[in-house]
């Protein structure tokens, strides 16, 4: 059956027809279903479609006509409904405010052609040739990404080097230029220190404590953790040497790495020698306190810091290195049981873990790690074993975030650990700043309240110590991160270092720090 | 000898770019410092073979890279400069260079008899039987196999045609003149909607109409023009622009203005009243008559940038229904072509998209030379075509800035604060950002004889594009790396 439905003097225009002739036409089981004005090209096609030419023949080409056709009388209402919703739509206004976003590098570039600095975090892949056309743009350079071959490496930095312009990274997470934190970066005030810092979490936690010891810092450079090896030879390190070297701002340099190649180690500290400021050098596992010309040794990232405020401000500062809270400690031995002998360190930060393994290997003996060569993989330790867990290694973070955007993994992780009845201290960082996670410390907690409720169950105590590593300008709140932790009897020290010394002087009575 | 040092750096305000994790983006934004957030997405969408030839490009030398970089500049200069005028309407085997009796000009890149789509035979046909060359479908069809014709696209003549763009020798054509570069482009006149010989169509009715064009409609317009004198089309396309056309698919305002433009010298014309009014009468009823105009003034724009060595910037688009054909300002007269895409697109009352030939015609010289799809947001009446809202419009303009490298100076958009058109496609930026150009287009019936079935969006065929760039790198790397 047919209807036809008319509205005089109805206008619209033929392309707004036609859509809604397309919409209507969906409508199920309809046979025809056209809109139309009044034309006598269109009147003719309906009529030579069988539809009325009686009603047809007085219309203009003014008149709405819809025309439909179906075998049932629901059908058709069904259209009729369907076509009177479709012509009082109003189209969503799409939202005029809502920004639109320049089109890769290029596209950037032409909407702030002022650009001075990117930061590329796009797949491996793709990161040498975004890298490569950034530094041809005259672009200093933070190349977050990782998975860039050795020799793509080179080949940027040198290319950087040439031009006078800052290669940070392939695998750089950290860095603050001009005050600006970029990836993985805390709110410290502006000093006289500069950084060059191959290692991410290093750097956080060198420029925090140099914050929280009252001074700040010019730049912290990043440089990726390669930089310093055979292969890549330290070039961004050099270049950056030479930048804060020739920076009136900065008084003193502090270098901070894995421990180099040995030539590249030379290089650097004899440009450092050379340099006319004095400098601090930590690499992250050596236990070097030996001072050279201007250049002086710090035997982990908490001295690193104290030496370069010292320095910078020409007058010792609070010693950092404060003796353990004995009455915590105390407290920690004597609520434990005989039976309770294993340390866990689940770290999100990759040199925070270096550093507890650095620190607690050769005392504790045998501890197992997912860092460095030769250890054994950590998903196989004991029980009554010790364990160092860098959350943030490849084979926690395939396919997905990196721990310290979401702190699950190492929730779980905790909870795992919760059933261990062998366990006597769990040793945690926390890394506040841009990057990481809203609530680092609250996402931990359930999981720290149901270790401490298991070993309770047991007739046990875990002792849990943390640190923060963080400043109050953080948007996660130092004072409520450390307040959260605290309030869940977690026992937080002031850094990396201390917390890894606590640690290990609950679970060895000779150990008092 | 580094231009300048990272200490330099220090201390400056920075501003930033963030290219890759958004999260990275908004944490700077929250610390107030000046960031730009691009989108990003792998180049050339992953393709391989043109990441490599992106990557070899990049490793060219600078001073090859200026190179590329002047070569463009001129481009975009050159199409910024063009000021296309009417000169006169006159028979096509008078002036458009190399036409001759047993020549058919088609749209688009090269394509024999038997590739050609339905509505490009139907128009090759209806040529055949316009000039005489045969008297019957049958004849025409026989007569177009034998080899006799010679079949040439309009391109290589100077020409352009929409849509199948037929050229035959004793059709009159526009002639238009570049004043700045002194070079002319040529095109039919339009026949207007239904059916029509540019869609294939050949019934007598539409020879019948071709005829008249050609001795009474073609001697008025000639006849008008010597009153009129030449008549600027750069100021009555920006014009255009500013009414609510786009140039290509919404020709409304363009015809009004010349048929202001010309009827007061039609009506001044010693010609015979009713032949004034006939005239006038089928000016009005042909909403596109101003199409064949816009293009060959396109045409004749893009016509200086035919030749210019090291550039990346696209010198034609063209389609013939049966290929996409591309080519390169650095690359001459070497077309690059694929497969004709469909069009997205809405139908005339009684089609479908069953009935649609795929994307036919020389009409995309419009977006070539910055308008048409360019201009979308200029015209927001015809926006429902590609389904949306006047935000639609504004963010397909907006995105063809991404790949264009200038702005016109005198084809504005009032909708974007009257920011010159996308002026001067780039290869590259296409096959890296895989932004293809928006391309708005009529729809033909796939059967000849037919004509109009719909009009909408087209997205050009990724493949020619890609194959473009290859080869520019290909043909220019040897000379690239001696610059090193």
């Amino acid at each position: 059956m047919d209807r036809l439905i008319i509205r005089n003097d109805a206008y619209f225009d033929s392309v707004f027809l036609m859509s809604l002739s397309a919409e209507l036409s969906e409508t199920p089981d309809l046979k025809v279903g056209q809109v139309v004005l009044g034309t006598p090209p269109n009147k003719q096609l309906l009529q030579s479609q069988g539809f009325d030419a009686t009603v047809l023949d007085p219309l203009g080409p003014t008149d709405l006509i819809v025309a439909l056709r179906a075998d049932s009388e629901s059908t058709l209402i069904t259209a009729e409904k369907r076509f009177f919703e479709l012509l009082n739509r109003r189209q969503p206004s799409a939202s005029h405010d809502a920004i639109e976003r320049p089109i890769g590098l290029d596209g950037a570039l032409r909407s702030q052609p002022e650009s001075n600095l990117v930061v590329i975090s796009v797949p491996g892949a793709y990161a040498t040739m975004e890298a490569q056309r950034a530094l041809q743009a005259g672009l200093h350079v933070m190349l977050f990404s990782d998975n860039v071959s050795v020799q793509d490496e080179i080949a940027l930095k040198q290319q950087a080097a040439k031009r006078g312009l800052l290669m940070m990274g392939p695998d750089c997470g950290t860095a603050i230029i001009n005050g600006v934190m970029l990836g993985f970066a805390n709110a410290v005030r502006s000093g006289p220190i500069g950084l060059v810092g191959a290692s991410g979490t290093g750097t956080q936690e060198v420029t925090c404590l140099i914050h929280k010891l009252g001074s700040g810092v010019t730049q912290a450079i990043g440089t990726g953790g390669r930089d310093l090896t055979q292969a890549v030879g330290g070039i961004t390190t050099l270049c950056a040497i030479d930048a804060l070297a020739a920076d009136p701002a900065t008084r003193v340099i502090v270098v901070v790495s894995k421990p180099p190649a040995e030539n590249v180690a030379k290089q650097v500290l004899d440009r450092l020698a050379h340099v006319n400021k004095p400098s601090v050098v930590h690499f992250v596992g050596l236990d070097r306190s030996d001072k050279n010309g201007s250049v002086q040794f710090a035997p982990d990232l908490a001295s690193a810091a104290q030496a370069a405020v010292q320095l910078a401000e020409g007058k010792p500062v609070s010693m950092l290195r404060s003796p353990l809270p004995a009455d915590l400690l105390n407290r920690a031995r004597r609520a434990k049981t005989s039976k309770q002998v294993a340390l866990r360190g689940l770290f999100t930060g990759g040199t925070m873990a270096a550093e507890a393994l650095a620190h607690l290997q050769a005392p504790l003996g045998q501890v197992l790690s997912n860092l460095g060569q030769g250890s054994a993989p950590a998903t196989v330790v004991l029980p009554h074993q010790h364990a160092i867990i860098d959350l943030g290694g490849d084979e926690y973070t395939q396919g997905r975030p990196h721990p310290m955007i979401d702190p699950s993994p190492r929730a779980e992780r905790l909870m795992a650990e919760a059933e261990n009845d062998r366990l006597a201290v769990v040793l945690l960082d926390v890394v506040l700043g841009t990057g990481s996670h809203a609530d680092p410390a609250g996402a931990m907690i359930p999981a720290i309240r149901q270790t401490q409720q298991r070993a309770k169950d047991r007739g046990q105590h875990v002792t849990v110590v943390a640190s923060v590593t963080g400043t109050d300008g953080d948007s996660q709140g130092l004072d409520g991160q450390i307040a959260k932790l605290r309030q869940a009897e977690v026992i937080v020290l002031s850094s990396n270092r201390d917390a890894v010394r606590f640690a290990h002087a609950v679970i060895d009575e000779a150990f008092d720090g | 000898m580094a231009d300048r040092s990272i200490v330099d750096l220090f201390g400056k305000n920075l501003s930033l770019i963030n290219l890759g994790l958004p999260s990275f983006g908004k944490d700077l934004a929250d610390q107030g410092v000046s960031v730009v957030d691009a989108s990003w997405q792998p180049p050339a969408a992953g393709d391989t073979k043109t990441i490599e030839a992106l990557t070899r490009f990049m490793a060219w030398p600078e001073a090859a890279h200026r190179k590329v970089n002047e070569a463009n500049a001129l481009a975009v200069k050159t199409l910024r400069e063009a000021q296309p005028v009417i000169l006169d309407v006159r028979t096509a085997r008078d002036v458009v260079p190399g036409m001759h009796d047993k020549l058919v000009l088609h749209a688009g890149p090269p394509v024999t008899w038997e590739r050609m789509c339905g509505p490009m035979r139907g128009g090759v046909i209806g040529g055949l039987l316009y000039e005489g060359l045969a008297s019957t479908r049958e004849e025409a069809e026989k007569l177009a196999a034998s080899g006799e014709i010679t079949f040439e696209p309009c391109h290589h003549h100077a020409s352009v045609g929409p849509m199948a763009g037929i050229m035959t020798a004793s059709m009159p054509v526009w002639i238009i003149e570049n004043k700045t570069f002194s070079n002319r482009a040529y095109c039919t006149l339009n026949e207007g909607l239904g059916k029509v010989l540019r869609y294939g169509a050949f019934s007598e009715e539409v020879l019948t109409r071709l005829r008249w064009m050609r001795d009474e409609l073609a001697p008025a317009l000639s006849t008008a023009l010597a009153a009129s004198g030449p008549i600027d089309l750069r100021t009555v396309i920006a014009q255009a622009l500013q009414m609510g056309d786009e140039g290509h698919n919404r020709n409304r305002a363009g015809t009004s203005l010349v048929f202001r433009l010309l009827a007061p010298h039609l009506v001044d014309s010693a010609l015979p009243r009713e032949v004034v009014a006939r005239v006038l009468r089928f000016l009005d009823g042909n909403d596109h008559f101003f199409l064949n105009l816009t293009m060959p003034a396109c045409k004749s724009a893009v016509e200086p940038i035919r030749d210019i060595p090291f550039s990346t910037v696209i010198s034609t688009m063209a389609r013939n229904g049966t290929d996409f054909g591309v080519r390169l300002a650095g690359l001459v007269d070497r077309w690059f072509t694929a497969p004709a895409s469909k069009v997205d697109g809405l139908y005339l009352p009684g089609f479908s998209a069953d009935d649609a030939a795929l994307d036919i015609g020389d009409s995309v010289i419009t977006e070539t030379a910055g308008i048409g799809g360019f201009a979308m947001a200029a015209a927001p009446a015809i926006v429902r075509f590609v389904g949306g809202s006047a935000a639609d419009a504004l963010r397909v303009s907006k995105r063809m800035y991404e790949i264009s490298l200038g702005e016109h100076p005198v084809y504005q958009i009032p909708a974007l604060d009257f920011r010159g058109t996308p002026t001067g496609i780039d290869v590259r930026a296409v096959v890296e950002k895989n932004v293809l150009p928006a391309v708005n287009t009529g729809i033909a019936h796939k059967e000849p004889g037919i004509g109009m079935v719909g009009a909408g969006l087209v997205v050009p065929p990724v493949a020619c594009f890609r194959q473009a760039f290859q080869t520019f790198v290909s043909v220019y790397e040897e000379q690239a790396k001696a610059l090193g």
